[in-house]
């Protein structure tokens, strides 16, 4: 019984042995030669293949940026400078960004219209009447599409609503595309203060809808001393290069949902 | 009957009437996967071939003379895995250097052919039936052969697909599949060839 499991094992390790040598002696005569920068390149990067570059993938970038000369820049999760140092080029990266989910309607704040039992999937449940069974046709639909392409992990449910970890993100951009409703921003990291809704219907159909939602009153606006904050459709918007983080917005908000951003 | 007649047989029965891909359903996932232009599709083809002829060449030796002698059969699976690996990942580096074209329009599915079952599949069955060596290199051949003609006729019908207005809910992978149902049923039609 042991000598046939030793034998067995002993066959399969000397079979592997001359596999791997066989394969070492291939993988030397048949060396592609690549630029020595590209491994160090490559090492720099973030390395989870989240394309948010518009590349196939962080070798298919790091390839690009040694051989064909792409911008440096264009990963946010990684150092861009460190790999300007390899390739002997300064880079300029433009400040730090991540992705926030533009609605407050948690289960406490907004209710069903019915019971959704279908995939749990917002894609397939913006399909069903109402965009979901939220009241709130604008809303989260809280089953966390955007958590699954996320590939830093970045995004949690909590209560019926997508919760960005603005430590963990990377604004990759992927949630960005996956959510139906179009609700993740692009937001500075810097950002102070947000606008957690998008619903664009009239005020009293947003009370109707949700006990957090911007019923389009324009306070905010009217306080704003830079001009940063524009209505559109009855939504407020914050321009964030335009925003000083003075607070008066959030302070004369009557439904409480331009917050300052704390760690979301 | 001949023996070049028996050889013919041999090949036309694994690669028409037995086809790897359409009667046995075997290796799809190269044969969907890669079919979308024919060149890269006869490159995919022509690399399952070098491979499974050789895996079966080498496995053949390794099951007479290491697994049989030794009667350690039930290792088969694993020892075969790991030898068509092995052979895979030196098509690889070698397409890498020498067709870097090609290595890159193969894209994730050169890697993939460790895992096609078609590679493996053979291998296994012309182990357990104790075939010859002629048999099972013609066997193997066939077989090879046959995904080859699958995978290329695919990609022929699939380039016309595309220039054609297709309901919307079948664009895309359905109409493949409705495609390659259709060819299997075609295939068929070979069964009454011998």
């Amino acid at each position: 019984m042991l000598t046939a499991i030793l034998i067995a094992a002993a066959v399969v390790l000397v079979l592997s042995i001359l596999i791997g040598v066989l394969l070492g002696v291939v993988a030397e005569k048949f060396k592609v030669e690549t630029d020595e920068r590209e491994p160090l390149v490559r090492d720099c990067l973030a390395g989870s293949n989240c394309g948010g570059c518009g590349f196939a993938g962080c070798d298919a970038y790091a390839h690009a940026i040694v051989a064909e000369g792409a911008d440096p820049g264009l990963c946010p999760a990684s150092n861009a400078a460190q790999i300007g140092e390899i390739m002997g080029v300064s880079v300029s990266t433009g400040p730090k960004k991540v992705a926030f989910v533009r609605c407050s309607g948690t289960c406490t704040k907004t209710n069903d219209n019915y019971q959704y039992r279908d995939i749990t999937d917002c894609r397939i449940a913006y399909l069903a009447p109402g965009h979901g069974s939220k009241k709130c046709a604008f809303g989260c639909l809280g089953f966390g599409s955007c958590a699954k392409v996320c590939p830093f992990d970045a995004i949690r449910i909590v209560d019926g609503l997508a919760v960005v970890d603005k430590e963990k993100c990377q604004a990759c951009g992927r949630c960005v595309a996956a959510c139906p409703n179009h609700l993740i921003e692009i937001v500075p990291y810097e950002a102070s203060y947000v606008v957690r809704c998008s619903s664009r219907v009239k005020g009293k159909d947003v009370r109707n809808a949700c006990k957090d939602g911007c019923l389009g009153c324009g306070l905010c606006a009217r306080v704003c001393e830079t001009g940063a904050i524009s209505l559109d459709g009855n939504l407020a918007h914050i321009d964030q290069d335009k925003c000083i983080g003075c607070g008066k917005c959030a302070e004369k908000c009557p439904s409480k949902i331009i917050v300052k951003r704390e760690n979301r | 009957m001949s023996y070049f007649s028996k050889v013919l047989l041999g090949l036309l029965s694994a690669s028409l009437i037995n086809n790897v891909v359409l009667s046995r359903f075997l290796g799809l996932c190269p044969f969907l996967g890669v079919s979308k232009k024919t060149s890269t599709a006869v490159g995919m083809g022509s690399a399952v071939v070098a491979v499974i002829s050789l895996s079966s060449a080498i496995t053949f030796f390794v099951n007479k003379y290491v697994l049989l002698t030794l009667d350690l059969e039930y290792l088969r699976t694993i020892v075969f895995i790991l030898i068509i690996a092995a052979l895979v990942q030196t098509v690889e580096v070698i397409l890498k250097k020498k067709i870097p074209s090609l290595y890159k329009a193969l894209g994730v599915y050169l890697p993939l052919i460790t895992t096609n079952c078609a590679v493996l599949g053979v291998a296994i069955d012309s182990a357990s039936q104790g075939l010859s060596f002629v048999d099972t290199m013609v066997y193997s051949v066939g077989t090879a052969l046959g995904f080859l003609i699958a995978i290329v006729l695919m990609a022929g019908i699939r380039e016309r697909i595309a220039h054609n207005n297709i309901p919307e809910s079948f664009r895309g992978m359905p109409i493949v599949l409705i495609t390659a149902g259709l060819m299997a049923i075609a295939f068929c039609g070979f069964a009454g060839l011998i």
